[in-house]
């Protein structure tokens, strides 16, 4: 055993990568797979609550304002409105996306709550509140959210605030 | 029909690389492994605790008395592990063992790569086995092996 004085001139470790790995299988549950193989074929569903009347998409077999089962099945609009965004500057994610680009909370007609996903084919300064959206499908389709590849402007006028205020 | 009542199922894997900053103990600690080193500190009591711990655990002050300690020890307790894990620091079966080195008052937690269970024993020597490839991560003690094997 000998004193470490003799080695003050060490370089101190300053910090190390620890990776946390979470190793899921996901069971998506009846509502959430009818909604994603609804994706698969080109169509986006939501669930009417028989309490509350309003419809939730993504479906999740209960209102999460009642708390009952839903179980109507409610084939909503590719059209919708952006009801809030933001415009993401610094890329975290793997997949490479030209930056800056704005994602949005998006209520398709007919639906009470929203989607967030994003919007593309607009420069970003010129996404904004009531700005109305379609969904752009993508080349190959299956049973996950990226089947809808973006939104892009659907060329309508503006939705005025009191038809999305209720879903901000 | 039946098909589409059946639920969907998918792998999910979920990734946070995160940047663990070390201190000024932990750090030296680490510097030490790199350069083929074990280090604890020395408390206010006389005692040496190995690995290092930043706060004296008998009165709370700051450590910071470094002493270099033996890379051999005694093995003080160990449980078997039949299958090891991904994440495991060895890929065939090994001991878990609390290591109490040399020149140290605390035992330690490490593998001891014994082959098989009838090798190893609470009071075997053993002896620590450095990566040959250190970075100042724990990992650079790649494991404890019997002193007599």
């Amino acid at each position: 055993m000998s004193d470490g004085g003799a080695d003050d001139k060490i370089e101190i470790v300053k910090g190390f990568i620890a990776p946390v790995r979470l190793r899921y299988t996901v069971n998506a549950g009846r509502a959430s797979s009818r909604f994603l193989r609804g994706l698969t074929e080109g169509r986006i569903l939501g669930q009417r609550c028989p309490v509350c009347h309003k419809v939730n998409v993504p479906p999740r077999g209960a209102c999460p304002t009642c708390g009952v089962p839903t179980e109507e099945d409610v084939q909503l609009g590719e059209v919708g409105t952006v009801t809030t965004f933001c415009i993401i500057n610094i890329n975290f994610d793997a997949k490479a996306r030209e930056l800056p680009y704005a994602a949005a909370s998006i209520v398709l007609d007919g639906a009470d709550t929203t989607l967030f996903h994003l919007i593309q084919e607009v420069p970003v300064a010129k996404v904004r509140m009531g700005m109305r959206v379609r969904a752009v499908w993508a080349a190959e389709r299956g049973p996950s959210l990226e089947s809808i590849d973006h939104f892009k402007p659907a060329g309508e006028p503006d939705a005025p605030y009191d038809s999305y205020k209720d879903h901000l | 029909m039946a098909a589409d009542d059946e639920t969907l199922t998918a792998p999910y894997l979920l990734t946070y690389d995160y940047r663990r900053s070390c201190g000024p103990v932990i750090g030296r600690f680490l510097a030490g492994l790199r350069a083929g080193r074990i280090e604890g500190v020395r408390t206010a009591g006389g005692r040496v605790i190995v690995p290092p711990v930043e706060y004296d655990p008998d009165n709370g002050e700051p450590t910071g008395d470094f002493v270099a300690v033996s890379s051999t020890g005694t093995v003080v307790s160990w449980a078997w592990v039949v299958e090891p894990r991904p994440n495991h620091p060895l890929a065939r079966p090994f001991a878990w063992a609390l290591i109490k080195l040399d020149g140290a008052d605390t035992a330690m937690l490490h593998a001891v790569d014994a082959g098989r269970p009838s090798r190893i024993k609470t009071g075997a020597r053993v002896k620590a086995r450095f990566a040959a490839e250190r970075s100042g991560h724990i990992r650079d003690l790649a494991c404890f092996e019997l002193e007599d094997a």
